[in-house]
């Protein structure tokens, strides 16, 4: 499900709404992710603090969200912008690429709460597909 | 069998208290229908789903939509046997709508984000998760009597 010019014009011109709130989205969906999917909580086991207002959880998730903001602006070669990611994921670590869309549908609850009447069900749809071409793009170098 | 706390149990009762099913059910398959096209397959009959617009001003879907949320109630009263409170609609999905189960969470997730939507920021992370525990287990109930 390759992304047409309509969805990337989408991811767009949401992302151009909901990017001055990146860190917070992000701090937000990882915290969800982490207490909603206890089993993702596996690949943080040396946090102290899991709780989603934890600072660590916070600053992750700023990250997170920072790394999803350049696929935007990466949008028409996500699996070439995106290829060192995939390197870190694939080789170092090691992250069930089972957990993309996990974290991906925390994303997209964020939005929804945080900006009801711009995610219209067409937003979301584009949205969706983006979160799965770059779920796939980080899976890239897995084997 | 599946334990709930108090604390779940209240996050759950208080969402179908304060839901507006006239209008949350009618977004979710909606959205479902917009956001996951294949799903259109089980509602050739219901006229013009031909683009977004369409499907948001079809009058069939809306009130589908209805019945459907209100198919929740049964799980919400029932909270400590929705296996079998699901029984005959789990046969009802497999051999008369033979609906694909992939589709229950689907419908699911949907609904999730129309309801967060609904209640912004006091759908907390711990209301999330009872909520979507709440969905998957009945989710899994739905999907018992395929065979």
């Amino acid at each position: 499900m390759s992304l047409s010019d309509k969805d990337k014009s989408a991811v767009k011109a949401l992302w151009s709404k909901i990017g001055p709130k990146a860190d917070e989205i992000g701090a937000e969906a990882f915290g969800r992710m982490l207490t909603v999917y206890p089993q993702t909580k596996t690949y943080f086991a040396h946090w102290a603090d899991l709780s989603p207002g934890g600072p660590q959880v916070k600053k992750h998730g700023k990250v997170i969200m920072g790394a999803v903001g350049e696929a935007v602006s990466k949008i028409d070669d996500l699996v070439g912008g995106l290829a060192a990611l995939s390197e870190l994921h694939a080789f170092k670590l090691r992250v069930d690429p089972a957990n993309f869309k996990i974290l991906a549908h925390n994303v997209i609850v964020v939005i929804g709460m945080l900006f009801p009447g711009d995610f219209t069900p067409e937003v979301h749809m584009s949205v969706d597909k983006f979160f799965q071409n770059l779920a796939l793009a980080l899976a890239e170098r897995y084997r | 069998m599946v334990v709930w706390t108090d604390q779940e149990r209240a996050y759950i009762q208080d969402i179908f208290s304060k839901l507006n099913y006239e209008e949350a059910g009618p977004k979710a398959l909606q959205r479902t229908l917009i956001v996951y096209p294949w799903t259109q397959r089980y509602f050739a009959s219901f006229g013009n789903l031909y683009n977004a617009e369409a499907i948001k001003s079809n009058p069939k879907v809306a009130a589908h939509g209805i019945v459907v949320l209100h198919g929740l109630d049964r799980a919400m009263k029932n909270m400590d046997d929705i296996k079998n409170t699901y029984a005959e609609l789990s046969v009802l999905h497999s051999d008369k709508l033979h609906v694909d189960p992939d589709n229950f969470r689907l419908l699911a997730d949907c609904l999730t984000i129309v309801i967060a939507a609904t209640m912004g920021t006091s759908f907390t992370p711990d209301v999330q998760a009872a909520w979507q525990k709440f969905l998957a287990v009945v989710v899994s109930a739905l999907c018992r009597q395929y065979h």
